[in-house]
């Protein structure tokens, strides 16, 4: 019996194929196999020689089963191996790619400056960017033939022949959305007004639109302390530098008053600026307590109310933070200007997870 | 507005520092531009002195000079001609920068001989063109800094000039008196008092004045004159001559200098004219329109209607308060000069010049607003400073009009200054500022000085306390949140889908541009716009002279710029208003994408093809799932003519609610715009998609059946012209129940269909409710789909 174990068992280590195993299978322990055929032996023999030779037959069935099954396995994973092996790809060869798309600076910076304000419990509101002459200047304290009017570079809408009303203008600044607001909502109330804006110049630093955010907040109580407070937490939030310097310079604006212009620390090192550290001061925004004529303009009691008003550059914001040197690329859809300066579709700005990328 | 430190001086009687002063002005809100202070260039010279000068050994005109300084004697070779023992010199050492050479000295060895330093000319220090010699000074010590002699003997070369930036409200700092009063009340010093001079007519003004009645409603209020005769005319003196310099400006004579001194001393312009040119009354009126002038800047200004003019027998000679007529300017020969002082309405002047566009100090000023009160004293300031330099002869005045009364006055809040402004100032700290700025403190009525127009309310009281306390001193104070605890979203439904629609084109693969809101009459007319209503009166350039009528031609515009940089394919979108006409509230939020060329680059997976109109499709789908548009939605054509007629779709609510529209471009658009197609784009309005009824966040109870869904595929033969939809909204609507979902999956069109036939293939999903479909519940579905199909397409089931 050991020659037969030893016959079969070297046989299937042997084998070389499936096919061979099974040969060997049916040889062994098929039907008519040579164990099976023993077996069958066993009804011929005495009791005693039954006892030793019937559990000694059902080991061998069961060793060569065994011995049959991992070869079939190790044959398989054999097989298995070889096929994997001639499926070898070349992984370094690209990927099945996506177009990847961008977020404007302007918008990215936008919600960002809306993130902050909306902390401080400002809505967002919004304006028309043809604007009547009252709400872009009448109502802003700024009169007809007021000198000021002329600093604005206004673009006029043209007039059809027979209309006699002052001609629109495209809006020069985010301010008459501050009238709109306060008619709409009445005090106290507390929005930003971001959008774009329409000056007729062109050069190195100017295009003929630009962005602003316009910020208003009018209550019982609100002073310019409140003003600078807010503004300086402002800069620190947006421009993620603790303490960042700010300088208060009084100034003039038609439409508040006291007024002041805002100027944050910088520095300038070959020809990089960098801000929050240095001597130098970037003039960033024009601010003051809403002069009490564009309260009564927008029909809120000035003796009861009073507030704060400012009005910066988010295009300036961007260029300053994100260290973007020219503001005419801004507007040029430049594919590679987009791609190096913009942001990712889910780099969505927010307090909790920050608001740079 | 220029002026010069010691002139500044003039007025203010001040120990403080330039720095000091330079710091002051810009908190005050006189912005500080510019500041040119000569002695920064000349701080490291010093004197010297020669002891000892002779030839050199090897060439002709230089000498070797040996110079005491205040490191011992050095050697220095030197070319000037003056160049001799015992003169005082000023030394540049090596390590010296030289402004008038732009050369920084080392030790040099001139024709074998070594020179420690130079001796420097006017020229190379840049103090005048002089370059004869070097500078013999006539005293000063050995050692002295150069920049301490020159203030101690001729402070002019030493006078620092700064230059501020005036706002419009504050015309009274547009005269050195006006910022030296600012810089008193901050406490820099003391305004000076300023002498009030009385010149007694010697005789009877020949020349009369009159202002027409034309004039005197908004023109001229007051216009008051004088002779002066037998003044001799000639080049004014020398410090007069220097300051205006020192400013930029041109010193003429001494007769037209006094005036350009007084515009900028005193915010006072005045007129000089040549009474021998002047023939009989001077009147002051409008003008009616042709009449001509040459002015002063030798142009001819031709008049339309309604200009306030002075004129005499001989017509037009002056611009009331803007500018003087050539024929009568005063000229070295002037001999009799007739002196003239004005208060004009500012805002005819400021039409007046604007229609001419003349740009002058005394417009600037006019415009700005001048002293009224100052208007009889500056006659008589003004006389006594021409009798001083020309001599002469005084008239009396001759006046027309009256000066105005702009005495008013309002009452000073102390408390509301601290609850404006948040400041803690006493209220004896802001009477005395008031004062200082000239208001005359009467209780708590502050009577506005004449200088100041801009003064109109108690508000400018504050402000005018703020400023001149500082408000960099101003300590911020924390703004408490509307509400206690945390934050509410603060953006409307509109905002949130702008943010999601943008957010989500860039995640489909688009790049967002921001183009300008006006392009050229062209483009604008190709896409429904370019009407006069939307058209800008004064545009900056004709490539920007409509606002656009969408947000499509400037995205072509985009990307026939890429193109032409080499970028073929591209996908671009932007979020942003189009105008539909002029009126404020005519614009309209879009979301437009454009893809043009490729889907991709080249690539081994072969996976690039040209864009198609269902990438627009799918684009437009998601973006309007993304802002909360309903999935049940109409596909209509008929859309705008830019779009290829027979490749475009409108997704609409019903025929008028157009939420969005998809398709490929004209090719005549692309052709005229200069795109290389295929180009591919959509539009979505986001204001246009429902809001949703109501706002809860729990979403419906999930219903996830147990039975089997069954899937059955059909293919149906129809007119090439059936729509897909059509077929899939009739399979659909056999069974509501039953069918949960059908797909397209196939469509082959001609072939052996023959011509005008496609075949659409379908996949029907069954999902049932009850019980376990049997294949009979599933003959009879399907036999109701070809029913429906057939009925609403004429389509048979392909064998």
């Amino acid at each position: 019996m050991d020659d037969l174990k030893q016959k079969y068992l070297s046989a299937i280590a042997d084998a070389g194929d499936e096919a061979a195993l099974e040969d060997i299978r049916v040889q062994a322990v098929g039907k008519k196999g040579e164990v099976s055929l023993k077996m069958r032996e066993l009804g011929k023999m005495s009791p005693e020689e039954r006892q030793v030779a019937g559990p000694a037959l059902n080991a061998l069935k069961d060793e060569l089963n065994s011995a049959l099954a991992a070869k079939k396995s190790a044959l398989a994973d054999a097989a298995l191996d070889e096929r994997l092996r001639t499926e070898w790809l070349d992984v370094t060869l690209p990927g099945r790619g996506d177009r990847r798309g961008s977020i404007h600076p302007i918008s990215q910076v936008s919600e960002e400056v809306a993130a902050i304000f909306a902390n401080l419990g400002f809505a967002v509101a919004e304006g028309p960017q043809i604007e009547t002459d009252w709400y872009n200047f009448d109502s802003l304290n700024i009169p007809p033939h007021h000198p000021a009017r002329q600093e604005f570079d206004t673009f006029y809408m043209h007039r059809a022949e027979g209309d006699d009303r002052p001609p629109h203008v495209l809006r020069t600044h985010t301010s008459p959305v501050q009238t709109r607001a306060m008619e709409k909502q009445g005090a106290p109330i507390r929005v930003i007004a971001p959008g774009r804006v329409y000056r007729s110049d062109y050069d190195q630093t100017h295009t003929p639109m630009f962005h602003q955010v316009e910020g208003l907040a009018i209550d019982k109580d609100i002073s310019m302390a409140n003003l600078k407070w807010v503004l300086e937490e402002f800069f620190a939030a947006f421009f993620e530098i603790d303490g960042i310097k700010t300088r208060f310079r009084a100034s003039h604006f038609p439409f508040t008053e006291p007024s002041a212009e805002v100027d944050i620390q910088c520095s300038w090192v070959n020809g990089q600026l960098k801000i929050g550290e240095g001597d130098d001061w970037m003039e960033v925004l024009g601010s003051g307590m809403v002069h009490p004529n564009v309260l009564s303009a927008a029909g809120v009691n000035p003796d009861e109310w009073q507030g704060f008003a400012f009005g910066m550059g988010i295009d300036r914001l961007a260029m300053l933070k994100y260290g973007i040197p020219d503001l005419r690329a801004f507007f040029d859809s430049d594919l590679r200007w987009l791609r190096h300066y913009g942001f990712a579709s889910l780099d969505v700005p927010t307090l909790h997870g920050g608001l740079s990328r | 507005m220029k002026f010069t430190l010691s002139w500044l001086k003039e007025h203010l009687e001040t120990e403080a520092s330039l720095d000091e002063i330079l710091y002051a002005l810009t908190d005050l809100g006189l912005e500080v531009e510019e500041v040119e202070d000569p002695a920064s260039k000349l701080a490291s010279f010093t004197l010297a002195k020669v002891k000892h000068a002779e030839q050199h050994p090897d060439a002709d005109r230089l000498r070797v000079c040996t110079v005491e300084t205040d490191e011992g004697d050095k050697q220095i070779v030197c070319g000037a001609p003056n160049a001799r023992e015992g003169i005082t010199v000023v030394l540049c050492k090596p390590g010296d920068y030289v402004p008038g050479i732009d050369v920084t000295l080392s030790v040099g060895n001139i024709r074998g001989v070594e020179s420690h330093g130079m001796m420097a000319s006017e020229r190379e220090l840049e103090l005048s063109d002089e370059h004869n010699g070097i500078i013999e000074l006539p005293s000063g010590e050995v050692g002295q800094k150069f920049i301490d002699w020159l203030a101690e003997n001729d402070p002019a070369k030493v006078d620092p000039v700064i230059d501020i930036a005036i706002t419009p409200n504050r015309p009274d700092a547009l005269g050195v008196r006006g910022i030296a009063r600012d810089l008193a009340a901050r406490g820099l010093g003391e305004l000076k008092p300023v002498a009030a001079h009385d010149v007694e007519g010697q005789y009877s003004c020949p020349i009369k004045v009159v202002i027409d009645a034309d004039a005197q409603e908004d023109g001229c209020e007051v216009f008051a004159g004088r002779l002066i005769r037998s003044v001799k005319n000639g080049p004014s003196p020398e410090w007069l001559q220097q300051r205006l310099r020192a400013i930029g400006l041109r010193p003429i004579s001494a007769l037209v200098d006094v005036t350009n001194f007084f515009t900028y001393d005193r915010n006072r312009p005045l007129h000089v004219f040549d009474a021998g040119k002047v023939k009989g009354t001077l009147h002051v009126h409008r003008t009616k329109g042709g009449e001509t002038m040459v002015g002063l800047d030798e142009k001819e200004y031709s008049f339309p209607e309604g200009c306030v003019v002075i004129s005499d027998e001989n017509g037009v000679e002056s611009i009331g308060g803007v500018m003087g007529g050539l024929a009568s300017g005063c000229t070295l020969d002037t001999v009799d000069v007739f002196l003239e002082a004005a208060v004009w309405d500012p805002i005819q002047i400021a039409k007046t010049g604007r229609v001419l566009k003349i740009n002058t100090d005394a417009r600037y000023r006019n415009e700005r607003g001048i002293d009224p009160a100052y208007n009889m004293q500056a006659m008589e300031d003004a006389a006594q400073m021409i009798l001083d330099l020309c001599g002469g002869e005084a008239s009396d005045v001759v006046v027309a009009g009256s000066v105005p009364d702009v005495a008013r006055a309002y009452t000073l809040n102390a408390g509301r200054v601290v609850s404006l402004v948040g400041m803690d100032i006493p209220e004896s700290e802001q009477r005395q500022t008031l004062t200082k700025l000239g208001f005359r403190m009467e209780g708590n009525l502050a009577h506005v000085p004449s200088w100041r127009p801009d003064v109109q309310g108690p508000a400018d009281l504050v402000e005018e306390v703020a400023r001149i306390a500082s408000l960099t001193k101003l300590e911020p104070k924390p703004l408490a949140r509307p509400s206690v605890g945390v934050p509410r979203p603060i953006l409307s439904p509109i905002q949130v889908r702008e943010q999601m629609a943008r957010r989500t084109a860039a995640q489909l693969g688009y790049n967002e541009c921001v183009t300008y809101s006006f392009i050229d009459r062209a483009s604008a007319l190709l896409f429904g716009g370019g009407s006069d209503a939307t058209m800008l009166e004064n545009p900056i350039s004709s490539e920007m002279s409509h606002m656009r009528p969408d947000l499509l031609p400037g995205l072509l515009q985009a990307a026939a710029r890429n193109q032409a940089r080499g970028f073929h394919d591209l996908a671009l979108f932007e979020c942003g208003p189009a105008f539909a006409g002029g009126e404020p509230g005519e614009q309209r939020l879009q979301v437009t994408g454009l893809l043009v060329g490729r889907s991709g680059p080249k690539d081994v997976h072969g996976a690039s093809r040209p864009v198609d109109v269902y990438d627009a499709k799918a684009d437009a789908e998601a973006v309007l799932a993304a802002i909360g548009a309903p999935a049940k939605v109409q596909v209509l054509r008929n859309g705008e003519g830019w779009w290829h007629p027979g490749r475009h779709g409108q997704i609409c609510l019903g025929p008028k609610k157009v939420l969005g529209v998809f398709g490929e471009l004209h090719p005549k658009v692309l052709a005229e715009m200069d795109v290389k197609g295929p180009a591919v784009g959509f539009t979505i309005w986001p204001e246009e998609v429902p809001l949703p009824k109501k706002k809860a966040a729990t979403r419906p109870a999930l219903e996830l059946r147990d039975l089997q869904a069954v899937e059955r595929d059909f293919a149906f033969v129809v007119d090439a012209q059936i729509e897909a939809l059509t077929l899939v909204n009739a399979a659909a609507g056999a069974d509501k129940a039953l069918i949960e979902d059908v797909r397209v999956f196939d469509q082959f069109i001609g072939g052996s269909l023959g011509e005008g036939k496609k075949s659409i293939a379908i996949t029907v999903r069954l999902q049932p409710t009850q019980t376990t479909l049997k294949e009979k519940d599933i003959e009879a579905v399907a036999a109701k789909i070809v029913e429906k199909v057939s009925k609403a397409t004429g389509g048979v089931l392909r064998g």
